[in-house]
């Protein structure tokens, strides 16, 4: 077999629960799966590391049988990497025992990220020699992180890592899980229920709801669907690629340009070409026939209806829109949308309140 | 003081303490898996088979490990039949017998210990290329550890205290089965109490040192006794 990317395809069923997916992912990048908890996606995780029994299941990496009808390789001959929720490192071992761990249990051939690689991309020189009990949480899981690199796994699997940590730990540890996307070619599975860290991390997105898979594809395209049927909410929004254009210093602003248009945010001293990715959530977005002159509204883009569909509170619906090749979202009011005469193809001006720049 | 004899009778304790100590921890190590990590409806009724020392008077094991071991008896036909003569009254049967009595000592501390490791660290090991085997002898024995230590400490000390299972198999022969349970009984029946007292207080400073051992070396661990 020549196929590369991933194909997984399990069917699970416990008292009061069936797990039933059928999915080809990317072989590179980060897949988050997504969805409320009880949704299956820990368990899809689990199926795919091997250690959730999973008896009608075909899983391939890369061309490579993992599982199938005949075979079922138990998780310790599956060459991949796993990051609990708790860093579950080895409580009798110090942090350099942990690391090698599982790198001295990979044969050299397959070796491709050294114990030294991993150390450094998650900065944790100073931290080998202690035991894993004199750590805070977020030192803890990166060294897990770290862990589960150096058996220089061919996917990467991650359980919720973040779930565990307070906002100031989860901001700790964010820029290295955006290093690894950048830095390292191994494919990611990530678990998460939270629409923050699936914006700024993943390029692919798996929506999961009762076991079953409801949504599968690229992030962008995927999150500006107004049809998905996980109601976000509050959280319903798009990411869209962009780099910094210019910086205006005498404002302290900068212009990030993507596919479409362009943006101001505030600048945060990111040299002019830097990659980034901006989250624009529906619920900052309101619309209007004609651009208004006087307001403190410094985006406004012009845009084309190209759907509308019902939100998560019946009185509001949810529009998307095109500025250029980039999609948008905007939430507004049954009221508005009826008074402007949404309708898809109608020419629209979109009002953006807030650009949040992630990564 | 203490006699040869009493010498003698301390030095045999030791050994059958030592040698039974060491062959409870290799066959209780497997039960002790099997009993932690097992979702068998047997489990509860080899968990009792293996407490029933705790409950059952010695006399009651000695006397149907003398049965089987007798020359009529299942076990001894089958050591005859292998060239190594009948148990009862050697060194050898005691071992067996011990081994009988003390198996929940050092069972329940090891399985205490593994049920307290949990799932995580071996799903841990396996997601780093472990092997099972691997993964027993690199995570769960050194976690086990406080466990192995109260399994080895009860198991010598027990082993050391046990009387009425050696009168019934082993009886009372000098240099060969009499231990010093067994000689401080000696003394006490020939009315010789001041040597019975050596021995006594001996046997009390011992358990009470190994005790003492036993909290110190393992404050946190979980124990029985």
């Amino acid at each position: 077999m020549s196929d590369s990317g991933i194909l997984a395809r399990f069917r699970l069923d416990y008292a009061g629960f069936t797990l039933d997916v059928d999915l080809a992912l990317p072989g590179r990048g980060v897949t988050a799966l997504f969805g409320p908890s009880g949704s299956g996606k820990t368990t899809l995780l689990r199926a795919i590391a091997g250690l959730e029994r999973v008896t009608a299941g075909r899983l391939s990496v890369e061309g490579e049988v993992w599982q199938d009808e005949t075979v079922c390789r138990p998780t310790w001959q599956r060459p991949l990497g796993y990051v609990f929720q708790e860093a579950s490192l080895f409580p009798h071992l110090d942090v350099r025992a942990n690391l090698e761990y599982g790198q001295k249990r990979v044969p050299g051939a397959a070796s491709r990220v050294s114990l030294d690689q991993a150390v450094a991309m998650l900065d944790i020189g100073h931290l080998l020699d202690r035991k894993p009990g004199g750590l805070s949480g977020g030192e803890r899981q990166r060294v897990g992180i770290a862990r589960a690199l150096a058996a220089s796994p061919r996917l990467l699997l991650m359980d919720e890592p973040l779930a565990a940590l307070d906002m100031a730990r989860k901001q700790e540890i964010l820029p290295y899980l955006e290093r690894l996307h950048d830095e390292l070619d191994i494919p990611v599975f990530y678990v998460s229920h939270a629409p923050d860290e699936v914006a700024r991390l993943a390029d692919h997105i798996v929506a999961l709801q009762n076991g079953r898979v409801v949504a599968a594809g690229p992030l962008t395209e995927t999150l500006a669907r107004v049809d998905l049927p996980i109601r976000l909410g509050e959280d319903a929004g798009v990411v869209l690629d962009a780099a910094v254009a210019a910086r205006d210093e005498a404002w302290q602003l900068a212009h990030v340009e993507f596919a479409g248009g362009r943006l101001w945010v505030r600048d945060q001293g990111l040299p002019v070409g830097h990659r980034v990715r901006v989250r624009i959530l529906a619920r900052d977005v309101s619309l209007a026939r004609a651009p208004a002159s006087d307001t403190s509204i410094l985006n406004t883009l012009p845009a084309t209806v190209s759907a509308c569909a019902g939100d998560a509170h019946p009185a509001l619906t949810l529009v998307k829109l095109h500025v250029g090749d980039s999609p948008l979202l905007a939430r507004v009011t049954r009221k508005s949308a009826h008074a402007l005469g949404l309708a898809p193809g109608l020419a629209i001006y979109a009002q953006i309140k807030a650009v949040a720049l992630i990564g | 003081m203490l006699t040869a004899t009493d010498w003698s009778a301390i030095r045999l304790t030791f050994e059958l303490a030592g040698v039974t100590t060491l062959l409870l921890l290799v066959l209780g190590t497997p039960i002790a898996w099997w009993l932690a990590r097992t979702r068998s409806a047997w489990k509860g009724a080899v968990g009792a088979v293996v407490a029933l020392p705790i409950v059952l008077p010695p006399t009651v094991i000695g006397f149907y490990l003398l049965v089987a071991m007798g020359p009529n008896g299942s076990v001894g036909k089958l050591t005859e039949s292998l060239g190594l003569g009948v148990l009862p009254f050697t060194f050898a049967g005691l071992v067996v017998a011990s081994v009988f009595y003390s198996l929940p000592f050092v069972v329940q501390p090891i399985q205490n210990a593994f049920e307290a490791i949990g799932e995580r660290p071996l799903e841990a090991a396996a997601t780093l290329r472990a092997s099972p085997m691997d993964t027993f002898f690199s995570v769960v024995l050194p976690l086990a550890r406080p466990g192995y230590l109260t399994a080895t400490v009860l198991g010598f000390a027990h082993t050391v205290g046990e009387f009425g299972v050696v009168l019934m198999i082993g009886g009372n022969i000098p240099d060969k089965t009499r231990v010093v349970s067994v000689q401080i009984y000696d003394h006490v029946e020939a009315m010789d109490y001041a040597q019975a007292h050596w021995l006594a207080a001996g046997m009390v400073v011992f358990s009470f040192a190994v005790l003492l051992l036993l909290y110190t070396l393992n404050p946190t661990g979980r124990r029985r006794a």
